[in-house]
C-alpha cells in the first residue's frame, strides 16, 4: 500500500515512549506485530469477539484487531508483554502459570489482560464477576476452570503484595 | 498409516514400576513452557515473518458443484503491489499430478476444471502487503456452469446422485483401497464392513428389536491460532516449510511426492499450535505454499481467517441406521449398524474416520451378532476430516441415545442396562480381536458414584423440569502407526528429546520430557524438549487420535534407555562396575543399593570419560510400531486390530426450560479409563476440557448451510462454549489399570472426554421430560420443538 494516508502518532507503549507511522486502516495488532516486534496480542477471529487481541488502552481492555492504530495516539498501550517488572512475572501471570490457566496459550495474554482490568475494578471479585468480566474472553481449549482458579489466586497475591511496588513501572493504566 | 504390518520384536510385556520407585511420573508437573505462554514470548508460526516475505490470499469458489469456463486475473494483476497470481494451470507447470491427500489423493492444490463446493481454493494472489492482496484476491473473476449439487449424505451414496468425483483416487500406497482405483459414477469413497455372527439369526431370537436413525450435524474445530503455512525455497534443489501442523512427518512426505523430489530435500518444521484438534493434520496451506514459493522463487506465507477455516475442515455429518435385538433380561444380542459419513469433497481422512472409528459402532458391549456398515460419502459440503474423537462421537451419540431408549422401555435402571452388557477382558470384539485392558465395569461403577445415583433426586417443577443421564463410549486406537525419537546427552551432561509430536496445548512436551526424565534419572523440567523439524526430529505418524502419549511415550522411553545404558557402560568402563549394577539417579550413574562397589559419576564427567574433553554427544534412540493384523476385507474381522481400547463415560445433571427449550448443565461428571496418568493433572484438564468442547457440540454448535453455502461462518453466528457455559459442577476422573503395553502404563486420552456428554445429556432430557431426541445439537428450538410434539400442539414450521 503506498505512503498516501500515512500518519505519525506518539504513545507510551509499556512504560516508554514510542512513534510509528500507520496508515489510516491499520488495527493496533498490526502496529505491534510490525513495528515493535510485539505478538503477545494476536487476531484470531477478527471481529472482537474472541479477545486473544485484547490489549489495555489507557487501562480500559480493547479488542487490538478492531481499534484503530491512528487512536491511540497520545495514549498509553499496555501488552502482556509489559506486565512482567524487572523479568518478575506480574501477580496475574504467577497465578495463570501456578493454576495452569491456559493450554495452547494463544488466548492468555487477551485473559490475563481482561483480569487486570477486573482486579483492578474489583479486587475481590465473586465467580459470578468473574465469569461475566472473562465471558468476552473465548479459550477453545476450554481452559476456563483452572482460568478461573487462577483469576481468584491472582486476586489474592495481588492483595498480598505491596500494592506500591506495582503500577507506574508497569506503565499500566 | 503405513499399510505394511509391521512386527517388532514384540517386548515383554512391560514390568509397571510401583508408583512408590518412580520420581517423574505420576507427578502433575506445571508445563515446561508456562512462562512463555504468559509473557507473550511463545513461538507459533502464526508470528513468523521472513525477509522478502509476500502474503498470499485465496480467491475462493462461489458455487458448490460448477465446471470452471474461465478465469479472468487481469484486475486483480493491474493491481498496484501484486506480485503475482496463481491459478490451477499455473500449478500444473511444476506439479503435473497436484492432487494430495492422506489416503485419496484427490484434492487439487488449487481447482482445475471444475470447483466441488463453496470457498474451494481458486486462485492465490500474492502481495507483499496483505491488504494488496486480499484486494487482490477479490478482484479474481470466476465463471461458473453451475453443476447439480447434493449435500446428504444419505442422497449423495443412492445410485443416480450426482457424481462429485468421476473416478476414484485412493493413494496408491494403501493396498486395502487398492480395488477402489478407477471405480466410477459414485460418491462412496470407501465402504467397509464387520460381519460377526449371524445378525439374521440374533433378531430373529431376540424378544424386541430397536430401531432408530440418529443424526448428527457438522460443527468445526474453530482453533484460535489460525491454520498458517510459510514456505522459503532453500538454494536451487530445497525447500522449507514452516507449518502449524499436527503431522509435519505427513508433510514431509506429501509434498516430496508432489514434487517428485527426495525427502531429504523437504525440510518441515512446526513450534507450539494456537490450537489444533485434528484440523491441521495431513496437509492443509502446505502444499499451496510451496508450489506459489517455487514458482515465483520467494518466501510466501499464506495464513486463514476465523472464517475462511469453516470452508476448509470439518467434523463429519453423520446418519446412523441403528437396529438391535435384546432379550427379555436386557441383554443385546444382535446389532446392526449402518452410518453415512458426510465427507465433503475432498476425502482428507474421512474415510479413515469410517472405517477405524466405524468397527466400533456397536458400543462397549458384549453382542453375539454384529453387522456393521460404513460408508464415507463425497459431497459438495467443504472437506470433512478428524476432529477429536475421529468419527467416535458421532457413533457414541447413536448407541447410547438407543441404550436408554431400549433400558428405560424395558424399565431396567440405565447403568444396571449396561453392566450387563459390557464387554470384558477376554471376550471378543464384533472384529474378532480379543478386548484386553478396558475397564467398563470399573467405568461404570465411578460414574454410578459421582453421579450419586441411588440417591434421590430433584426432578424440578413448575415449567423447569430436572433430569439425569449416563453414557459410555469406546475408541480403538487408530492402527498402524509408528513413531521414533532420540535423546541425547550433550558435552556437559544437559539431555535434550528430539520427537516429533507436537505440542498444541495438550502438554506433550512435558509428558514425553516426565517419560524421558524417568528413565534418565532427570528432573523433567532438565530436559530440552526440541520442537518437530523433519531435518532434526524422527519420523512421527502425527499427533493425532489420542496416540501420542502410548506411542511416542513408548519410542521416548525406549530412546532415553539407549541414552542411559550408553552412560552406565561409560561408568562400568571407568569404574570397574558390573553394569547391572549401576542405574541413572540425580543426573549421574549410581550404583544400585547393595551393589559391591560403590560408584558415583555425574553425567558431566562421563562425558569427560567417554570424549576425554567436555565435549560430544551421546544418541539414543527408540522407535515403536505396535503390533497390527489387518482387518479382512468382507468381514473386518482381526485378530489384533488395535494397539489399545481407549473408554470414556459422562454422567449430566440438567435443567429444562419448558417454556423456551433451553437446556441447563449445571452437573457434568466425566470418567476415563486411562491406564496410567504420568501427568494426573494433565489428564483431569484434557477430559475436563474435551467434555466443554463437546458440551458446545452438543448444545449450540452447528454450522448451516444454504446450497453449500455456510450462512454462519464467523464466531459471530457460530457460538462457541465461553465461560459462562461452564457447568457449575464439573467433574474428571479415571480410572488407573496399567496397561500392559504402554509407557509405565499409560493409554492416550486427549479424546476420551468428548465421547460421551452428549448421549448422557440428552438422556438426561429424556429423563426430565420424556422427550426423544435422535439429533444434535440440542438447541432450544429443537428441544422445544419436540416439547411441543409431545403435547400435541406442535410449533409451526416457520422456515
Amino acid at each position: 500500500m503506498s505512503a498516501t494516508g500515512q500518519r505519525p502518532i506518539a504513545f507510551t507503549l509499556n512504560g516508554r515512549a514510542v512513534r510509528a507511522s500507520v496508515s489510516p486502516h491499520e488495527t493496533i495488532i498490526e502496529v505491534l506485530q510490525r513495528d515493535f516486534g510485539l505478538f503477545g496480542a494476536r487476531e484470531s477471529c477478527g471481529q472482537g469477539l474472541c479477545g486473544c487481541c485484547t490489549v489495555l488502552v489507557d487501562g480500559t481492555a480493547v479488542s487490538g484487531c478492531l481499534y484503530l492504530a491512528a487512536f491511540v495516539d497520545g495514549a498509553t498501550l499496555l501488552t502482556v508483554e509489559g506486565l512482567a517488572d524487572n523479568g518478575v512475572l506480574h501477580p496475574i501471570q504467577q497465578a495463570f502459570v501456578a493454576k495452569s490457566g491456559f493450554q495452547c496459550g494463544f488466548c492468555t495474554p487477551g485473559f490475563i489482560l481482561m483480569t487486570k482490568e477486573l482486579l483492578e475494578r474489583h479486587a475481590h471479585p465473586t465467580d459470578e464477576q468473574i465469569r461475566h468480566y472473562l465471558s468476552g474472553n473465548l479459550c477453545r481449549c476450554a481452559a476456563y476452570p483452572d482460568i478461573l482458579e487462577a483469576v481468584k489466586m491472582a486476586a489474592e497475591l495481588i492483595e498480598k503484595t505491596d500494592q506500591g511496588s506495582f503500577g507506574a513501572s508497569r506503565g499500566s493504566g | 498409516m503405513a499399510d505394511t504390518i509391521v512386527l517388532p520384536p514384540h517386548a515383554p510385556a512391560t514390568e509397571i514400576e510401583s508408583r512408590s520407585t518412580l520420581r517423574e511420573i505420576g507427578r502433575s508437573l506445571p508445563r515446561l513452557e508456562s512462562t512463555a505462554k504468559v509473557d507473550g514470548s511463545v513461538e507459533y508460526i502464526h508470528n513468523l515473518h521472513l525477509p522478502g516475505m509476500l502474503h498470499g490470499k485465496i480467491h475462493r469458489s462461489t458455487v458448490a458443484h460448477g465446471r470452471i469456463v474461465r478465469i479472468d486475473t487481469a484486475a486483480a494483476l493491474a493491481l498496484e503491489g501484486v506480485h503475482a497470481v496463481i491459478t490451477g494451470e499455473d500449478v500444473l507447470k511444476l506439479i503435473p499430478n497436484p492432487y494430495y491427500g492422506p489416503a485419496f489423493h484427490d484434492q487439487p492444490i488449487l481447482a482445475l476444471g471444475k470447483v466441488r463446493h463453496v470457498g474451494e481454493p481458486v486462485a492465490i494472489a500474492l502481495a507483499a502487503d496483505p491488504h494488496v492482496a486480499e484486494q487482490a484476491a477479490d478482484l479474481v473473476a470466476v465463471e461458473y456452469e453451475p453443476l447439480e449439487a447434493v449435500f446428504d449424505e444419505v442422497a449423495a451414496a443412492r445410485p443416480g446422485a450426482p457424481v462429485i468425483h468421476d473416478v476414484l483416487m485412493p493413494a496408491g500406497t494403501f493396498t486395502d483401497l487398492k480395488h477402489l482405483a478407477g471405480r466410477s459414477g459414485t460418491n462412496v469413497a470407501l465402504d467397509s464392513h464387520v460381519r460377526h455372527g449371524d445378525v439374521e439369526q440374533g433378531f430373529a431370537d431376540a424378544d424386541r428389536v430397536f430401531e432408530h436413525t440418529f443424526r448428527t450435524g457438522k460443527v468445526m474445530h474453530a482453533t484460535f491460532e489460525p491454520m498458517v503455512s510459510l514456505a522459503e525455497p532453500q538454494g536451487p534443489s530445497g525447500l522449507t516449510i514452516h507449518t502449524a501442523s499436527q503431522s509435519p512427518s505427513f508433510v514431509r512426505t506429501e509434498i516430496s511426492r508432489l514434487l517428485g523430489w527426495p525427502e531429504n530435500r523437504v525440510r518441515v518444521r512446526t513450534a507450539y499450535l494456537g490450537g489444533g484438534f485434528g484440523a491441521k493434520l495431513y496437509i492443509k496451506l502446505e502444499a499451496m505454499v510451496a508450489a506459489c514459493a517455487l514458482l515465483v522463487r520467494k518466501p510466501v506465507r499464506i495464513a486463514l481467517t476465523m472464517d475462511e477455516q469453516f470452508y476448509t475442515i470439518t467434523k463429519h455429518g453423520a446418519t446412523v441406521r441403528m437396529k438391535t435385538g435384546v432379550r427379555r433380561d436386557g441383554r443385546m444380542i444382535a446389532r446392526a449398524v449402518e452410518t453415512y459419513w458426510n465427507g465433503g469433497a475432498y476425502a482428507d481422512i474421512g474415510p479413515r474416520v469410517s472405517q477405524k472409528s466405524g468397527f466400533t459402532a456397536a458400543g462397549p458391549y458384549d453382542i453375539e451378532h454384529v453387522a456393521l456398515d460404513n460408508y464415507a460419502v463425497y459431497t459438495n459440503e467443504p472437506p470433512a476430516g478428524a476432529l477429536r474423537g475421529f468419527g467416535i462421537s458421532q457413533l457414541v451419540w447413536a448407541y447410547e441415545r438407543q441404550a436408554d431408549i431400549i433400558a428405560r422401555d424395558l424399565g431396567i435402571d440405565p447403568i444396571e442396562f449396561r453392566r450387563r452388557n459390557a464387554i470384558r477382558s477376554g471376550q471378543p470384539h464384533a472384529t474378532g480381536t480379543i478386548v484386553s485392558g478396558l475397564e467398563v465395569e470399573a467405568v461404570l461403577d465411578r460414574l454410578s458414584e459421582r453421579m450419586d445415583w441411588h440417591k434421590p433426586f430433584d426432578r424440578g417443577s413448575g415449567t423447569i423440569r430436572r433430569g439425569r443421564g449416563v453414557a459410555i463410549g469406546l475408541k480403538a486406537c487408530v492402527a498402524p502407526t509408528s513413531s521414533a525419537a532420540s535423546v541425547l546427552v550433550y558435552g556437559d551432561g544437559s539431555c535434550a528429546l528430539q520427537c516429533s509430536t507436537v505440542d498444541m496445548g495438550q502438554a506433550s512436551d512435558t509428558t514425553m520430557a516426565q517419560i524421558a526424565g524417568e528413565v534418565l534419572g532427570v528432573p523433567t523440567t532438565a530436559v530440552r524438549v526440541v520442537h518437530p523439524d523433519t531435518d532434526v526430529t524422527p519420523y512421527d505418524m502425527a499427533t493425532l487420535g489420542s496416540r501420542s502419549t502410548f506411542h511416542m511415550g513408548n519410542a521416548v522411553k525406549r530412546a532415553a534407555e539407549d541414552a542411559r545404558d550408553q552412560l552406565r557402560r561409560i561408568a562400568a568402563d571407568a569404574s570397574g562396575a558390573d553394569i547391572a549394577d549401576l542405574e541413572c539417579r540425580d543426573q549421574a550413574i549410581v550404583s544400585r543399593a547393595g551393589s559391591a562397589k560403590s560408584v558415583r559419576m555425574t553425567f558431566r564427567e562421563a562425558m569427560l570419560a567417554r570424549f576425554a574433553m567436555q565435549a560430544g554427544t551421546i544418541v539414543g534412540f527408540g522407535s515403536y510400531a505396535p503390533t497390527y493384523a489387518k482387518p479382512d476385507a468382507e468381514t473386518g474381522q482381526s485378530a489384533d486390530i488395535t494397539p489399545f481400547w481407549m473408554l470414556g463415560g459422562a454422567g449430566a445433571e440438567i435443567a429444562v426450560d419448558c417454556e423456551t427449550g433451553r437446556i441447563e448443565v449445571p452437573k457434568l461428571v466425566n470418567v476415563a479409563d486411562v491406564g496410567r496418568a504420568i501427568n494426573p493433572a494433565s489428564v483431569e484438564r484434557q477430559l475436563t476440557s474435551a467434555a466443554i468442547m463437546q458440551l458446545g457440540f452438543t448444545l449450540f454448535e452447528e454450522m448451516v448451510f444454504n446450497e453449500g453455502q455456510v450462512v454462519n461462518a464467523s464466531l459471530a453466528d457460530y457460538k462457541i462454549p465461553g465461560m459462562l457455559d461452564l457447568p457449575h459442577d464439573l467433574q474428571a476422573t479415571f480410572v488407573e489399570v496399567p496397561h500392559r503395553d504402554g509407557p509405565f502404563g499409560a493409554k492416550g486420552v486427549g479424546e476420551t472426554g468428548v465421547f460421551s456428554p452428549a448421549p448422557a445429556i440428552a438422556n438426561a432430557l429424556y429423563d426430565a421430560v420424556g422427550v426423544m431426541t435422535f439429533e444434535m445439537p440440542l438447541t432450544p428450538e429443537r428441544v422445544l420443538r419436540a416439547l411441543r410434539e409431545l403435547e400435541h400442539r406442535p410449533l409451526e414450521n416457520d422456515r
